[in-house]
């Protein structure tokens, strides 16, 4: 169990590190750093002195390391293009892009969950059948399009909700809630659903076909013979054995929900962090395409170190057999 | 290395027979929904595939596109023109003619990208289940890490990184194959796994080990013998990922960091379009959207189909 752990951590790290690179490959190849600070009329020797005191001429292993220090610290240097700290950026937009992928993964739950026992229970039923039909049209309708329908449908010919922005933030802290106004709750509903929709679909198969796998277990025929009815059947015996991989899976799509996010806060204009990755990568620029890459690494990285933990935790049976190779 | 590819014409050759007398054939004429994705799947893909016949603007011919005529509603609706028939863009380009065209660069990413994912996948998962070891550890190792990411967000950070690599000039030129490149570095996964899992149950068989006895060098172990034999769920995961694939790269285009507008696809021309939602012209974004569904859906219903098709215990 602790060499188990042990190794995904330093995993990783591994991981981590070869994010770090990339990011920091960004930095040297693309464009001259100072280029990007200085103005036109700044002579060539105080751009040498820049460069110097920015220490880019040490070697590269040294300029390497002292990006990860900073990288630790949480410190990307300045945006080319808002002049102002990564760091401050990203923190503004950060509970943004948490309030939205957070009331999504509610929602795909709440909702994804019952639709998923309600097939399994009722296979060939009228509305388990659509159900299925229903999901395989929202895997194949991309999560833009899904956005600019319930624009089109709810901000531009209803106008019931409005259709860009977060509305009113009340600020905690460095927090930024959209939780607590009238207007900032209204902003939610349309992106949320938008972003909900298809981890709602994957939650629902899932759910379905672990409840179906579990069904066939030879401890509910048991249960069947011993005469339970099926509500205790389907719920204390079924649902609790198909909640593990259905806890996990959640778990590992959190991430997804925030990477997916880059989508729905790009089609409703969300002041995220996504957004900001999307004009950056626009604008070329890199501080915060780098600073992006090793925050969105970092999220995911930790959600999988975390569920695998907590799996191997639960799960007694991958205590034992396979605990040299994780990942499994 | 010539012997090679005309066995291997054979076997795809023998593959075809098979399927025409086989299972395949039989589910597919019983499967109404497979039939009708097939139909129209085939009838989007000859459609972009002969855009510039059929189409009746060339939408890319500026000589032929009239700024007077911008966005035009479609023609059924008051003030449409006839001459249009799914109205015009922002720039005056027949929606209908560009939709066509777009399609047809949707269909050519989305096709190239999974070609490389797939020989990509393949050949790494044919050589991470038959050499073993530490190859298959580092193999497996880095495929796990990418799995954890979504396919999306990898295309979208490779082609993100190519295109401030890239100078401002080159990167409109390269577009499109910087998103075929990203697309497919994003979906090789799947095919190694898949293949490899195959390959270890394959290689104990005898007839690999008769291989082997006999001398056989194992590159033709692997491509002669083998890899027929895993062929058939990399089909399904190909037909799949060719649905994936056109999500993805339209989603790139939608959010501005794919094909550019000069050479719409279908994403391109959602994006142009979102920005005339607010002032009523709906159509610009919408019929792309339909066609881009469509398209998605026809294929996903076909990979569907296949999946269940050749997997008998789902049935």
């Amino acid at each position: 169990m602790i060499s188990f752990i042990v190794k995904r951590i330093l995993q990783s790290l591994l991981v981590m590190l070869a994010v770090a690179l990339i990011a920091f490959a960004l930095f040297q190849f693309v464009g001259d750093p100072i280029n990007n600070m200085v103005g036109q009329d700044t002579s060539l020797l105080d751009r040498e002195k820049l460069r110097q005191d920015l220490g880019l001429n040490d070697p590269i292993f040294i300029q390497f390391f002292r990006f990860v220090g900073n990288a630790l610290r949480g410190e990307f240097g300045f945006s080319y293009v808002h002049r102002l700290p990564v760091s401050q950026l990203i923190g503004e937009r950060f509970s943004a892009t948490i309030e939205l992928s957070f009331v999504s993964a509610v929602i795909a739950l709440v909702v994804g969950v019952p639709m998923g026992i309600y097939t399994a229970i009722n296979r060939r039923g009228l509305l388990s059948r659509s159900f299925m039909t229903l999901s395989l049209i929202g895997v194949s309708l991309p999560t833009f399009l899904i956005g600019i329908l319930l624009i089109l449908v709810f901000g531009v010919s209803f106008r019931w909700l409005p259709a860009f922005g977060r509305g009113e933030v009340v600020n905690i802290g460095w927090w930024s809630t959209g939780f607590l106004t009238a207007s900032g709750l209204k902003a939610l509903i349309l992106p949320s659903i938008t972003l909900a929709l298809f981890q709602m679909t994957l939650i629902m198969r899932l759910v379905r076909a672990e409840m179906l796998e579990v069904m066939r277990a030879d401890f509910i025929k048991f249960g069947r013979a011993r005469g339970l009815n099926n509500r205790s059947l389907y719920f204390r015996h079924a649902l609790k054995n198909t909640l593990i991989p259905v806890i996990t899976i959640t778990g590992l799509q959190l991430g997804s929900i925030i990477a997916f996010a880059i989508i729905t806060e790009s089609v409703f204009q969300w002041p995220g962090m996504g957004l900001l990755f999307i004009q950056a990568i626009g604008d070329a620029d890199i501080p915060i395409m780098a600073a992006y890459l090793v925050l969105i690494a970092l999220i995911f990285v930790l959600i999988n170190l975390i569920v695998d933990i907590l799996y191997v935790r639960i799960d007694p049976r991958l205590r034992t057999s396979t605990s040299g190779s994780g990942g499994q | 290395m010539s012997s090679v590819k005309l066995t291997r014409m054979q076997s795809l050759k023998r593959n075809l027979a098979n399927i025409k007398n086989g299972d395949l054939w039989y589910s597919f004429w019983r499967s109404p929904s497979a039939i009708f994705a097939m139909v129209i799947a085939l009838v989007s893909i000859l459609s972009a595939v002969f855009a510039p016949i059929i189409s009746p603007y060339n939408p890319f011919d500026l000589a032929q596109v009239d700024l007077m005529d911008a966005s035009l509603p479609p023609s059924w609706m008051a003030e449409g023109s006839e001459n249009y028939f799914l109205g015009t863009d922002d720039q005056g380009r027949d929606l209908f003619s560009t939709i066509l065209h777009g399609a047809r660069l949707s269909l050519l990413v989305g096709f190239a990208s999974v070609i490389i994912s797939l020989v990509l996948g393949v050949g790494l998962g044919l050589i991470s289940g038959y050499v073993g070891g530490r190859t298959d550890v580092i193999i497996m190792r880095i495929a796990d890490v990418q799995l954890s990411f979504p396919a999306i967000l990898i295309a979208l950070l490779v082609d993100g990184i190519f295109r401030v690599a890239l100078p401002k000039d080159l990167h409109d030129l390269l577009a499109l194959y910087v998103i075929i490149v990203a697309i497919a570095i994003s979906g090789w996964v799947q095919y190694a796994r898949t293949v490899r899992s195959s390959v270890m149950a394959e290689k104990v068989k005898e007839y690999v080990q008769a291989g082997q006895v006999i001398g056989l060098p194992s590159f033709i172990i692997i491509l002669r013998h083998i890899l027929p034999n895993v062929m058939g769920p990399v089909l399904v995961i190909g037909t799949i990922h060719l649905a994936l694939a056109i999500i993805i790269e339209a989603t790139l285009s939608f959010l501005g960091v794919g094909l550019p507008p000069t050479t719409p696809s279908l994403g391109t021309l959602i994006r142009i379009g979102n920005e005339y939602l607010f002032s009523g012209e709906w159509w610009i974004s919408l019929f792309p959207g339909i066609a881009l569904v469509v398209l998605a859906l026809s294929v996903n219903l076909l990979g569907d189909w296949l999946r269940d098709a050749l997997n008998p215990k789902l049935r």
